[in-house]
């Protein structure tokens, strides 16, 4: 029962009390193979790079020019009114796609609200991802179809779903592994540290990914954190941490690539946190002059994700201009669809409100949607 | 397979021993847990323990550690979990292990649990229930004992149910576990203990869920009442015989969703009402029920519905607990305010 009990203890006799060392105790793990490295991993601008796959770096510059065209195109339709509101994920593209990439198809995503891109990189359509941010539903698409989750707006409360989405597919057998996508933000939340205490308990086929944005909001994470790092949070759940350059694609899709393998053979839960920027304000409403300096954006600008695998690529001569120009193109494809797509009005019919809310509909609801149906018909009658 | 076992083992040895309502609710667990390898048991001293109330008794040996399983003590992880496991097609049966432990899982109930299957349209259900003992006269310390019925009445989504007898408790419990929706399962501590003939080796008798009964037919007036409250209720009509009074006692059994039909109809016989709960007065359950009866039966009342209600306190402490629960003499005094002069 815990601090719950209600027994009363018996006060020790003074004269009876010496202090007496404590039973053997020793780590329950060896802290030390948990502890994240220094320095964030990188592998672009190092001979690492040699070793990776010249068609996944291919298929990861392609998926980035994309990424980087659909922030821009979601951005472009949240100021001409088509979408209520779009947190984007510029700069953060390494991050987006290296998780959706890093997973098999079996596998199961959790994103954030920010998460979009992942989503659609996993292959969701891209309107369907969309429709919470348009506002005509909350989660436009079956989330079984393609194993991602709803877009989870209240911060880390989808981790503990990961976990326990991942715990019962081992309990069943099956080798599926989740991934949970938060930002640096969420890390202050409860429900991170439950659902990282819950995995590493149950070591669960759970990977934790940590996008270190700089900020929640407007606020930095020297105010939301006095951790060494993000990662070094995985010791004290018993997991390992693991630092990643954010916006070398090709270290983070590593980094999430072993982790989601060592899931897989059972070696438990793994906490990554990718350092990367968020270059665009938190969403179209939110002012970033207020709370941070040009300087530092710029700065950020030259470690941009596009830039740094698209140098690294036409350095080695796995890209030319004709490999740019078809990967733009394929881009600019994907927005002119989104955008026309985007421009129609959604079909709405508001007697869906009550459709399912429940498995059958209630007595009271029934009633509730009898008023709404007459509403509606005078106000065709009115029309 | 082990219910004809146990039956014939009881019968062999000529015993009907009565049954307490944990033992019922224990029983509900376990047959289903036999009978749908999905049924996940989880929550805080479930397992070895078998619950501080002992209502998962057994369940951890019967069906292993990964079909009742003693989680961490974190109740926003252990329901976020749930949803999860949901997700992937089990029907987790999650302890609450008091009511107001259940509070810190209430993001994860009201953002997730209730809205899950509307968000998605219908594509990821939350078959779940959530078992929260609640309600006090157990002489509870503080954050032991409190009425919360309301805060997930009014959250959209869930199913809340509350089982007053021993033979509810196992077929409302039957019937939440087979619900495809969410169903808080608010189980009256101070009723766990008490007793009755039905026997586990009877057929089990599984309740609907949303279905009102009428406890204890009467002509003078309705009782409107649920949970730790019927026992009050009755005894209050029985005594109320010696004034004249023949109440109506109905027990309502599920909160949401709200069987306006059984309610209403009572009334209309009866042409008066009162509602009886533990919980706060002031926008507690009774005020919607009491708004609900006049909406129905204005024309049938010679009186305006009451409320016998908990006091609007924070929890009392044990040892006053009695002042602020709605015993038999305040119900009574309720019925003797129902206008009798003015009318019949």
């Amino acid at each position: 029962m815990q601090q719950r009990s209600s027994t009363v203890q018996e006060p020790l006799a003074e004269t009876a009390y010496r202090p007496t060392p404590p039973p053997a105790w020793r780590p329950r793990t060896d802290p030390a193979p948990l502890l994240p490295d220094a320095e964030p991993l990188r592998v672009l601008g190092t001979d690492a790079v040699a070793d990776a796959d010249p068609a996944l770096l291919r298929r990861l510059y392609a998926e980035l020019v994309r990424g980087r065209r659909y922030n821009a195109q979601a951005t472009a339709l949240t100021k001409q009114g088509r979408l209520a509101v779009y947190p984007s994920t510029t700069g953060q593209e390494a991050c987006e796609v290296a998780a959706a990439l890093a997973l098999e198809e079996r596998d199961w995503l959790f994103p954030s609200y920010r998460d979009t891109l992942a989503a659609v990189a996993r292959g969701l359509d891209p309107v369907q991802a969309l429709t919470l941010l348009r506002g005509d539903w909350h989660t436009g698409y079956d989330p079984r179809e393609h194993r991602v989750a709803p877009l989870c707006t209240p911060l880390a409360t989808q981790l503990p779903h990961a976990v326990g989405l991942a715990h019962a597919a081992r309990l069943k057998g099956d080798d599926v592994v989740a991934l949970a996508m938060v930002g640096d933000g969420g890390t202050s939340e409860g429900d991170f540290h439950e659902a990282l205490n819950f995995a590493a308990v149950w070591q669960a086929p759970v990977v934790f990914f940590v996008q270190n944005n700089g900020f929640a909001i407007s606020v930095p994470l020297a105010k939301q954190t006095a951790a060494p790092s993000l990662a070094h949070k995985a010791v004290g759940y018993g997991m390992p941490g693991r630092l990643v350059d954010g916006n070398d694609v090709v270290a983070v899709h590593q980094v999430l690539t072993e982790a989601v393998a060592r899931a897989r053979r059972g070696g438990g839960p793994t906490l990554v946190e990718a350092i990367t920027y968020r270059i665009d304000a938190h969403t179209n409403a939110d002012d970033a002059t207020r709370y941070r300096a040009e300087g530092e954006v710029e700065a950020w600008r030259a470690h941009d994700p596009v830039l740094l695998l698209e140098r690294e690529l036409t350095e080695r001569g796995l890209l030319d201009e004709d490999g740019r120009r078809a990967a733009a193109e394929a881009a600019e494809t994907m927005a002119a669809e989104l955008r026309e797509r985007m421009n129609a009005d959604p079909v709405l019919d508001p007697m869906d409100l009550f459709t399912h809310v429940y498995a059958e509909q209630t007595a009271q609801l029934r009633e509730q949607a009898a008023q709404l149906r007459a509403e509606l018909e005078a106000e065709g009658e009115s029309r | 397979m082990t219910t004809a076992t146990t039956g014939a083992a009881a019968k062999a040895a000529g015993r009907t021993k009565p049954a307490t309502m944990a033992q019922a609710l224990q029983r509900a667990m376990r047959d289903a847990m036999a009978e749908d390898p999905t049924v996940h048991v989880m929550g805080e001293d479930v397992g070895t323990l078998g619950g501080v109330f002992r209502v998962t008794d057994g369940l951890a040996k019967e069906f292993g550690e990964d079909r009742c399983t003693d989680t961490p003590l974190a109740e926003a992880g252990i329901l976020g979990t749930a949803v999860g496991m949901a997700m992937y097609g089990l029907r987790p049966v999650v302890e609450m292990q008091f009511d107001a432990f259940a509070y810190p899982a209430f993001e994860q109930l009201v953002s997730h649990v209730a809205k899950m299957r509307n968000r998605t349209r219908g594509a990821m259900p939350m078959p779940m229930v959530i078992r929260v003992p609640y309600g006090g006269g157990i002489g509870g310390v503080e954050h032991h004992s409190d009425s919360s019925e309301i805060y997930y009445m009014a959250t959209p989504g869930l199913h809340v149910v509350t089982p007053a007898t021993v033979e509810d408790a196992y077929g409302l419990l039957r019937t939440a576990i087979a619900s495809d929706d969410p169903v808080v399962f608010l189980e009256p501590k101070r009723l766990y203990w008490s007793k009755s003939d039905w026997s586990p080796e009877a057929p089990a008798r599984v309740e609907p869920i949303g279905k009102a009964v009428v406890r204890r037919p009467g002509t003078s007036a309705t009782l409107i009442t649920y949970g730790p409250s019927l026992p009050v209720c009755l005894e209050a009509a029985e005594a109320a015989t010696a004034e004249g009074w023949d109440l109506e006692v109905v027990d309502l059994r599920s909160l949401v969703p709200f069987d306006d039909e059984t309610v209403a109809a009572s009334v209309r016989r009866t042409g008066r009402a009162v509602v009886v709960h533990e919980s706060g007065g002031f926008a507690g359950p009774g005020a919607e029920i009491a708004a609900r009866v006049t909406e129905r039966c204005f024309h049938h009342l010679e009186a305006p519905v009451l409320r016998v209600a908990g006091f609007d306190l924070p929890y009392p402490p044990p040892m006053l607990e009695r002042h602020h629960l709605p015993g038999v003499d305040r119900v009574l005094d309720a019925v003797a305010r129902l206008q009798w002069e003015a009318g019949n």
